[in-house]
C-alpha cells in the first residue's frame, strides 16, 4: 500500500476549512501549520485572479528529512506515510533544514518537530485525514496510489499531462500532487513577496522557544 | 528563468504563513567556528611534529588543551541548540547512520575523549612518545570530525547554496587557517623565525583558496540554479547581508593575506600576529552569513 494526496486546484475555492480541521484534529499550536492554504495574485488590475494552493508535506519516497532525522524521529509507516515521533525527536531541526518545502515546524509547546502526517492515527482506524472530511468541494483527493481502482489512481489516470508535484528536481519524489496547478502556484520562485502586501498584515508570531 | 518571468505574471504572494526564518542561528556559527579552531589546531601540531619536531617542546601540553577547550565550546552549543538538549542521547542509543549528524556526534565525541586521554598522558605522565603516537591518530580523526558538518549541510537539501564537496573544500580550509592562525598565537616565541613563517604561509594560502571558493560562488553560483541566485541576492547590491559578508571576507580573507605577505617583506611578527588575529575573527562572520542566507529564501 502506498497512501497519496491530490489536490485538484480547479477545485479548490480558498476557505481554508482544511487547514482550521487540521488544526482542530491535530492540535496545531497557535502560530504553526502542519497545512496552510496560500494566496497568489496574479495579473494587473483589473484583470486579475486569485490562486489557492494548501501546502502539506508530501510524504515523500525519497524523504530528506528522514534520511538527515539523526534518532529515526522520522520514520515511514508501511503505509508510505512519513511519520514523527515526537517523543524521539532531540529538536535538532535538521529536519527543517532539509524538508525543501518548508513542511515541518518546530512545535512551540512540545519543542519537537512537528509535520502533516496524512493524520496516521485516523487512518489506523480506516477514517480519512481530517482535511480531506472537511473540503466542502472535495478538492482533496486521498487513497492509495498502489491500487487502480482507488479514488486518487483514477483521478490521475484521467487527467493525464496535468498531474504535477511540487520541486520535482529535488529528486524526492513526492506522493503528494496537485492538478490544475502552474508554476505560479507551486514554484516559491515565482511569485513576488512584499512586505505590507498581506491580505491580514498584522500576523504576529510566537516565539518558538528557541534560543536565538 | 522563472525570475524573467515575474514582471509579466505579476504575482504576488497575498497569504501565506512561512516558516519563522532563522532555524540555525549563531549557536552554529559559535559550532562551525570552534569546531574549526580545534580540529585546526591538531592538523597544525600534527605538522609542527613532522616538520619539526622539537619544536612542540611546551607546546604540546599548552596546544591540545586549547583544542580540548574550543572542541567543547563547539559540543556546548551543538547542545544548547538542541529544543530537547536533555534528549541528547538518543543520538547514541537510537543512532541513524543514514545522517551525518549522528555520525558526526560519535566521531566528535570520540576526538573529544582521545584529546582528554593525550592530555591525561602529558600532565600525569609526561609520555611524549604515547603523545605523538596518539596524535598520528587524532590527526586523522580530525579530518571527518572537521568534515562531518559539511556533509549535514549537503543534506539539508532545502538549503540550494550549500553542496558538496565546496562545503566539505570551505570546512578543511576553514580548519586550516584558523588552526595556523592559532598555532601562531600560541607558538609566540617558541616557533623559530622559520617555523612562524610556514604557519604563515599555511594561513595565508588557506585564506586564498577560501576566498577564491567564495567567490566563485558569488559570481557563477547564480549560473548553478535558480534557487542559488536567488539566495546570492542577500549579499548582492543591496542585500540583507552584502554588508556583513564583505566585512566577513576582508577580515577573514583579503587582510590577513596582505598581512602575511607584508610580515614575510618587513619580517614582521605582530603582522602576522594581527593577521592571526583577524583571520579567527573573521571566520565566524564569513561561516555566519554562509549559515543565515538560504534561510531567508521561502520554500513554499
Ligand atoms: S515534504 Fe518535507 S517533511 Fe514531508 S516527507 Fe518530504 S521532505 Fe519530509
Ligand atoms: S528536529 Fe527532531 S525530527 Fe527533526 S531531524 Fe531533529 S530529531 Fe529528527
Amino acid at each position: 500500500m502506498q497512501l497519496g494526496f491530490l489536490v485538484d486546484l480547479h477545485l479548490c475555492m480558498g476557505c481554508k476549512g482544511c487547514e482550521i480541521a487540521c488544526k482542530v484534529e491535530n492540535e496545531v499550536p497557535l502560530s504553526t501549520w502542519r497545512l496552510r492554504v496560500k494566496y497568489v495574485d496574479v495579473g494587473t488590475f483589473p484583470e486579475t485572479k486569485r490562486t489557492f494552493t494548501p501546502l502539506r508535506c508530501n510524504h515523500c519516497e525519497n524523504a530528506p528529512c528522514e534520511r538527515i532525522c539523526p534518532v529515526s524521529a522520522l520514520h515511514y509507516l508501511e503505509n508510505g506515510i512519513v511519520n514523527i515521533d515526537k517523543e524521539r525527536c532531540i529538536g535538532c531541526a535538521g529536519c527543517v533544514m532539509a524538508c525543501p518545502y518548508g513542511a515541518i515546524y518546530i512545535d512551540p509547546q512540545t519543542q519537537t518537530a512537528d509535520k502533516c502526517t496524512y493524520c496516521a492515527h485516523r487512518i489506523a482506524s480506516s477514517m480519512m485525514p481530517a482535511c480531506v472530511v472537511a473540503c466542502p468541494v472535495q478538492a482533496n483527493i486521498f487513497g492509495d496510489l498502489d491500487d487502480p481502482t482507488s479514488n486518487i489512481s483514477k483521478y490521475i489516470q484521467t487527467h493525464q499531462g496535468d498531474v504535477q508535484v511540487r520541486k520535482p528536481e529535488k529528486g524526492t519524489n513526492p506522493h503528494h500532487y496537485y492538478t490544475g496547478g502552474g508554476n505560479v502556484t507551486l514554484n516559491p520562485l515565482a511569485s513576488r513577496r512584499e512586505e505590507g502586501h498581506n491580505l491580514f498584515n498584522d500576523i504576529t508570531k510566537l516565539p518558538l522557544g528557541g534560543h536565538h | 528563468m522563472v525570475h524573467e518571468t515575474l514582471a509579466a505574471t505579476n504575482a504576488v504572494v497575498t497569504l501565506d504563513v512561512a516558516l519563522p526564518d532563522i532555524f540555525w542561528g549563531w549557536y552554529v556559527t559559535m559550532n562551525m567556528w570552534a569546531k574549526s579552531i580545534g580540529t585546526g589546531l591538531i592538523f597544525m601540531l600534527f605538522l609542527l611534529m613532522k616538520k619539526n619536531a622539537s619544536e612542540m617542546e611546551g607546546l604540546r601540553t599548552s596546544t591540545l588543551i586549547v583544542s580540548f577547550v574550543f572542541m567543547n565550546i563547539f559540543l556546548l552549543f551543538t547542545w544548547l541548540d538542541l529544543h530537547q538538549m536533555w534528549r541528547m542521547w538518543h543520538i547514541f542509543f537510537y543512532p541513524h547512520w543514514t545522517s551525518a549528524i549522528t555520525v558526526g556526534a560519535w566521531m566528535a565525541t570520540l576526538f573529544v575523549g582521545l584529546e582528554f586521554l593525550m592530555i591525561v598522558v602529558m600532565l600525569l605522565r609526561n609520555n611524549t612518545a604515547a603523545f605523538d603516537k596518539l596524535l598520528f591518530w587524532v590527526t586523522l580523526l580530525a579530518i571527518p570530525v572537521t568534515l562531518y558538518t559539511a556533509g549535514i549541510m549537503a543534506e539539508a537539501t532545502a538549503r540550494e547554496l550549500w553542496q558538496m564537496p565546496t562545503e566539505s573544500a570551505q570546512m578543511i580550509l576553514a580548519a586550516t587557517l584558523s588552526g595556523s592562525a592559532a598555532m601562531i598565537l600560541i607558538g609566540g616565541s617558541k616557533l623559530s623565525d622559520e617555523t612562524r613563517t610556514f604557519f604563515g604561509s599555511v594561513l595565508g594560502l588557506s585564506a586564498l583558496m577560501a576566498f577564491i571558493i567564495y567567490m566563485s560562488e558569488y559570481i557563477f553560483g547564480a549560473m548553478k540554479a535558480e534557487e542559488v541566485a536567488a539566495i546570492l541576492e542577500y549579499v548582492k547590491g543591496h542585500g540583507e547581508y552584502a554588508t556583513m559578508f564583505w566585512i566577513g571576507q576582508w577580515v577573514a580573507y583579503i587582510l590577513p593575506m596582505l598581512l602575511v605577505a607584508l610580515s614575510r617583506v618587513k619580517n614582521s611578527t605582530a603582522m602576522l600576529n594581527l593577521a592571526a588575529i583577524l583571520a579567527i575573527a573573521g571566520l565566524w562572520v564569513v561561516k555566519h552569513v554562509w549559515l543565515v542566507i538560504p534561510q531567508l529564501l521561502p520554500l513554499s
